[in-house]
């Protein structure tokens, strides 16, 4: 019985019902808006502007971005639009400052780069924020702080110094508001630990210590003490020309504190425990995925190399980047990922142009939405790419500032992929490595090569 | 530019055309497919060889490359054509192989079993000349893409290894087999940490002034690099006939010059 015009405009309404009763919160698609961009608008980008970090906090009110000059931009949530939906996503910046600087390694005769790698906040404990920050071998701890008040009312001294005998009667200094400073002084340097590069910072759930890893070793630091590390991977062969395998992203579990995972650069992720043994070199899980004999190309172990590694924060997850494809494994199953996002599959057909000119060592950043529903990550032409793992949905969007109308709603790009597309057509130099996400609400920073993009979901 | 990079199993060409055998069309796919993998090699060395110009190279960029280079020679070892490889290499004249005197120096050492240079003159050799191989292009009179991957890994694992013993009895070897031609590509990672070279009473005395807990072997040899390497190309065209005691020269005055900066004086 073929159903009515009528039922069937039923029946699709009782569909939709029932996915929107599912979904819970929204049940069409997400639509992005444009709230701002950070950064110069000329085409000529001054190296030391080049965004290489972009980080929430805990509560997405600060958002800090690091550069290729060694400095740190901390944006904050506008106060007053925070409970206006409409342009709740308005930052301004907080405070700016120069992170590290760079340095001059005399018995190698090498220039240590300044440019940040990684940022990670630190809870928030009091008053003040604490953020890590990272280049190849330096993590600082700093502290960022507020001060509007100012002692007023010295004895001796209110501006230039008073003559004592001048003074009749003594008071007692008072507090006296002031304009709103905001301070960034280093509380913490934690240096000398690592011969190769640093290329991961994780602050551990116990809110007191956190990793830090290099190429071939992952240092366990405490908070309070910077004269030492203690080593807890360590990968380094004996012998050097055995040098197979480099670690390239490591990362703290988000609730239990003796878990840690790290990605290699032959697509391989180990879990660690550390109640196992003091040198977690025994991983306690391995997650790899069986290679597909059909597509195996004298590439493949390349674009397998893991760039990020990222747990969900309920921790039942983790999302791994490797150069073609988005994974998301269930830690508790470590012979296929759950779910696969293919990112720039037309990019496969290219690998050898791309190898050419390098790009193929890209490394891509990926984040979690705040409920673990979507995941996000960057690509080459300014495109960024978000997967919905309830409703296999994927949309592809362009930061760029043509779309930088107040609240326009970008539009989904449509990447072909009927066709083979050329290298051409791939712009290399237009690549989104960083991105993140409010951890409570579906507000995103996206970072082209030296502009910050922040949009916020269409609230209906 | 390139066809996909998609291996092609073994058995295609046989598989084609059962009972028949392989077709002009299987014929010329595995020539194409040869050549494709030729210039990946090749893009490989050049690119690692640039990675060891660099004073602090990425060691995982290196890695990646490096693990490409075995791969495409433990298919090439299983085809044969590694084998008419080094064999094309062993006989070609080293004066047209760019590196230069410093393979020329140890061709007698080539001949005699075992050769163990000193370590000072290894040390000179390494830190002399890892980097001068390669770009120039004396190609071969025999077809092939303009730069002949051969050519290149005589002089490229001669420079990174260490072990230059072993290399050398590979040239010198009509036959490679396969377990000695693992070492040689093997080796690509020797100068990242180069080990401390056995004690040597010159090597000794010319470092005698240093405090070996600070002195890190590997990083003095590889301070050779100051210069980036552009600058390197534009003095090697400009020099193409060095001799061989100028470039012994310039190495010397290069030690000492890195001396200095480690005595401080």
């Amino acid at each position: 019985m073929v159903p009515s015009s009528a039922q069937k405009v039923f029946y699709l309404l009782i569909y939709f019902c029932v996915v929107s009763a599912e979904a819970g919160e929204k049940s069409s698609e997400m639509e992005w808006c444009f709230s701002q961009v950070k950064g110069a608008i000329d085409d000529e980008v001054a190296e030391a502007d080049l965004i290489s970090a972009v980080e929430f906090n805990y509560t997405g009110e600060l958002l800090a971005t690091g550069d290729k000059g060694g400095r740190i931009v901390i944006f904050q949530q506008n106060p007053e639009n925070k409970s206006q939906p409409q342009c709740r996503a308005e930052y301004n910046v907080y405070s700016t400052f120069q992170s590290h600087e760079p340095e001059f390694d005399y018995l190698k005769s090498l220039e240590i780069e300044e440019k940040i790698n990684k940022i990670r906040w630190l809870p928030k404990k009091n008053a003040a924020h604490f953020l890590l920050s990272t280049n190849d071998k330096t993590i600082k701890l700093w502290k960022i702080s507020e001060r509007n008040k100012r002692p007023e009312g010295y004895n001796l001294r209110n501006g230039p110094y008073k003559d004592f005998t001048s003074i009749a009667s003594l008071q007692v200094p008072v507090f006296k508001p002031m304009d709103l400073m905001v301070e960034a002084s280093p509380r913490r340097v934690f240096a000398n630990a690592h011969k190769y590069h640093i290329n991961s910072i994780s602050v551990n759930s116990d809110n007191e210590t956190y990793l830090s890893a290099d190429d071939l070793r992952i240092n366990l630091w405490h908070l309070e003490i910077t004269g030492q590390s203690f080593n807890i991977v360590d990968i380094k062969p004996a012998n050097m020309e055995d040098l197979t395998e480099v670690i390239t992203a490591a990362e703290f579990h988000p609730n239990q504190c003796h878990t840690l995972v790290y990605g290699s650069s032959k697509g391989i992720i180990r879990l660690c425990d550390m109640r196992a043994a003091a040198l977690c070199d025994k991983h306690a899980k391995i997650f790899e995925e069986p290679e597909d004999r059909n597509s195996r190309s004298f590439f493949s172990e390349i674009i397998s190399s893991i760039s990020d590694v990222k747990f969900s924060h309920s921790g039942r997850y983790m999302m791994t980047r490797d150069y073609l494809s988005v994974k998301i494994w269930d830690i508790n199953m470590g012979t296929r990922p759950i779910e696969t996002f293919q990112v720039n599959e037309y990019l496969r057909s290219n690998l050898c142009s791309l190898y050419d000119n390098d790009c193929i060592f890209d490394k891509f950043e990926c984040c979690w939405s705040g409920n673990d529903r979507v995941v996000m990550t960057g690509s080459y032409n300014n495109f960024f790419r978000m997967f919905d793992r309830g409703f296999r949905r994927d949309v592809t969007l362009e930061a760029s500032r043509e779309n930088c109308k107040p609240q326009s709603v970008l539009k989904p790009c449509k990447v072909s992929i009927g066709f083979e597309i050329s290298i051409d057509s791939v712009d290399c130099n237009k690549k989104i490595l960083h991105t993140a996400w409010h951890p409570l609400d579906n507000i995103i920073a996206v970072a082209t090569t030296n502009n910050l993009f922040i949009f916020q979901d269409k609230l209906k | 530019m390139f066809p996909k990079g998609t291996k092609r199993k073994f058995t295609d060409g046989e598989e084609a055309a059962p009972g028949e055998a392989p077709g002009p069309t299987a014929r010329a796919l595995s020539s194409a497919y040869s050549l494709q993998r030729q210039s990946l090699l090749d893009m490989s060395l050049i690119k690692l060889q640039l990675c060891h110009m660099l004073v602090e190279p990425n060691l995982c960029r290196s890695v990646l490359i490096a693990n490409t280079v075995r791969q495409i020679q433990e298919e090439m070892t299983q085809d044969g054509t590694w084998h008419i490889m080094t064999q094309a290499l062993s006989q070609c004249p080293s004066d047209r192989l760019v590196a230069s005197e410093v393979l020329c120096r140890q061709d007698p050492a080539m001949l005699s079993p075992k050769p163990v240079p000193s370590a000072l003159e290894r040390s000179l050799q390494e830190e002399g000349y890892q980097e001068e191989v390669v770009m120039e292009e004396d190609g071969p009179a025999a077809p092939g893409p303009p730069l002949d991957g051969a050519a290149y890994l005589g002089p490229f694992s001669s420079s990174w290894d260490e072990e230059e013993e072993a290399e050398e009895e590979e040239d010198s070897e009509e036959s490679v087999s396969e377990p000695e031609e693992e070492p040689r590509t093997e080796q690509v990672f020797g100068t990242f940490e180069i080990k401390q070279p056995p004690a040597d009473p010159a090597l000794e005395e010319l470092f005698s002034d240093v405090d070996p807990s600070y002195y890190d072997l590997d990083t003095v040899l590889m301070q050779s690099p100051k210069m980036g390497p552009y600058d390197l190309l534009e003095s090697l065209s400009h020099s193409p006939a060095l001799g061989s005691t100028n470039s012994c020269r310039s190495d010397l005055n290069e030690l000492d010059h890195i001396m200095e900066i480690i005595v401080g004086s």
